[in-house]
């Protein structure tokens, strides 16, 4: 009797775990599979190399988006991979003091605040006082978003190497800095690379920093001083919009985006998983 | 003897412990002992230290004599590997420990020399092989480059120099440039033998380097520690007491934290003074 009802929580258990799993994954085929089947199809290479077109022309594209999302994300890379990576290095090597708490305390509250409101904080920084939009103050709300991550990433990755090793290379008579250079970054650096690729992957989604940061153009942007066209925010407007063309486009975009995204991913954990683990 | 430990040449197989109680035979390294005046290579006095406020060391004081072999020996957490560790200052990584008192190296004050150059001076192999995640070569190059010791056109002279000094050129030659991570535990430990040679260090400290290998890997690195006497002092931290009988000149048996006896290994295993001494070799505690 007591077999039975062991055996029936079992196969209940197993059902209901199973089921779970199969949605989460559900979720995803299905989210590749609608893009695919809306925007993949549509998509010409057109898409990749010409401008927008005025409403009711048909063809064109969104180059102009492409080029913007690349731009914005090298500068946002620029600005939180170095921040973020040295923050990390700090933690994971002279953290300790109660400095490091307040330090890891407020990146995981930066993480937390939302995206919108830090792109606030970059169109009150650079936007209101130079008097437009421009990729710089796009790039710089990215770049904000991507420090937390980077920070806590990188700690991570680095506090996963022995402490024998940094013993190691000291006993041998490198100073801190060097065992540091020398021996722990290299010895962190699949984890390392991982995490920027991820975190670049992340933020290049964003949408809602660049609203009134980067804003959106349906021309070239020449420099980093003009507003800036990114697929995010092209997709946004794309997908409101009234007209049919358009919002095939938007599905377009959507495809390509998850795509950028996927395949940055795939990368990072291809370059995790073939010499992930820090050999001890 | 099975067929895998034959090419291994022993004095003798290592005996089984005695009966509590009974003094069981042991077979000394040599059976005579150097004569008792030697010339100090490093010398502690009233050595205190500090975890916290756990005091770990009460007041250690001894000398480790020149070219010579001396053993630490001691239940776990009698602060051997403390005392160890502070020869080359490796405890200074560690927060909120203090030390007190003295140490010498050839009469300087180790304390004031800086850091880095002491441990060039006095090297370390620890208990777990910790090879660098780099290739064979990178892990012996190491040091040199660090310090600048050796010019790049004599670096692969001097890599298989001090492989061959390990005893491990003959089975890592043809794979200089492959990851350190695919040699075995006894290799991986020589190597780090190797890496510590390469800076040229005048006092090798080993802290239990063969307490994660097997009985073969240990004995390659017994024979390695006799060759090495000869250019190196050598401070080996052993919790197995025959390792210290055979290979070591001088034995120190510490316990809670103070040194309670250090003489010849043939007078700590054969004839202690102390009656706590005779106790842990005798195995009525530790």
């Amino acid at each position: 009797m007591l077999s039975f009802r062991r055996k029936a929580v079992n196969v209940i258990m197993l059902s209901l775990t199973g089921v779970c799993t199969l949605l989460a994954v559900g979720t995803l085929l299905f989210v590749l599979g609608y893009l695919f089947i809306h925007g993949g199809t549509s998509l010409t290479m057109n898409f990749f190399t010409k401008l927008p077109t005025p409403v009711g022309e048909a063809g064109g594209g969104m180059a102009n988006a492409l080029l913007g999302s690349a731009k914005l994300l090298l500068l946002a890379s620029s600005i939180g991979i170095p921040i973020g990576f040295l923050g990390g290095v700090y933690l994971a090597e002279f953290g300790g003091s109660s400095f490091s708490f307040v330090v890891r305390y407020t990146t995981d509250l930066l993480n937390g605040v939302p995206s919108i409101v830090i792109g606030i904080f970059a169109y009150t920084l650079i936007v209101l006082p130079q008097g437009h939009f421009s990729t710089l103050s796009g790039g710089l709300a990215l770049g904000v978003m991507m420090i937390p991550i980077a920070i806590r990433s990188s700690e991570d990755f680095l506090r996963a190497v022995p402490v024998s090793l940094r013993e190691g290379a000291m006993a041998l008579g490198a100073s801190k800095a060097k065992t540091i250079f020398t021996v722990v970054i290299p010895a962190a650096k699949a984890g390392l690379i991982t995490g920027i690729m991820l975190n670049v992957a992340r933020v290049a989604g964003e949408t809602a920093p660049l609203i009134f940061t980067a804003f959106g153009n349906r021309y070239w942007s020449p420099g980093w001083e003009q507003p800036t066209a990114a697929l995010p925010v092209m997709i946004y407007t794309y997908a409101i919009s009234p007209y049919p063309d358009w919002k095939q486009q938007a599905w377009s975009a959507g495809f390509v985006l998850l795509m950028l995204v996927l395949t940055i991913n795939i990368f990072a954990r291809m370059i995790l998983s073939k010499r992930g683990h820090v050999a001890r | 003897m099975s067929p895998m430990q034959a090419p291994i040449s022993r004095p003798t197989s290592p005996p089984e412990p005695g009966i509590i109680g009974q003094p069981f035979p042991i077979q000394m390294a040599e059976e005579k002992t150097p004569a008792p005046a030697e010339a100090a290579k490093l010398s502690a006095t009233n050595l205190v230290f500090h975890y916290g406020s756990f005091r770990a060391l009460h007041g250690i004081s001894m000398q480790v004599f020149d070219k010579r072999v001396t053993a630490f020996i001691g239940p776990s957490g009698c602060g051997k590997s403390t005392f160890l560790r502070t020869l080359n200052r490796m405890n200074e990584t560690i927060r909120s420990s203090r030390v007190e008192g003295e140490i010498l190296l050839d009469g300087e004050d180790i304390f004031k020399l800086e850091v880095s150059a002491l441990r060039r001076r006095v090297g370390m192999v620890f208990q777990r092989p910790n090879p660098f995640p780099k290739s064979i070569f990178d892990n012996i190059a190491y040091g040199p480059r660090i310090n600048g010791t050796v010019s790049r056109s004599g670096m692969k002279d001097h890599v298989e120099q001090s492989l061959r000094r390990a005893a491990l050129w003959d089975e890592v030659k043809d794979k200089l440039y492959e990851s350190a991570s695919g040699l075995s535990g006894g290799q991986q430990q020589r190597l780090c033998i190797a890496r510590a040679l390469a800076v040229n260090p005048e006092v090798l400290l080993l802290d239990e380097p063969c307490s994660a290998l097997d009985p073969i890997a240990t004995a390659k690195i017994e024979d390695l520690i006799f060759q090495l006497k000869d250019s190196c002092t050598i401070v080996i931290v052993t919790h197995n007491m025959q390792q210290a009988a055979r290979v070591a000149d001088y034995t120190g048996f510490f316990l809670m934290g103070k040194l309670i006896e250090f003489d010849n290994t043939t007078v700590i295993f054969k004839n202690p003074s102390r009656k706590e001494t005779e106790d842990y070799i005798t195995g009525r505690f530790g």
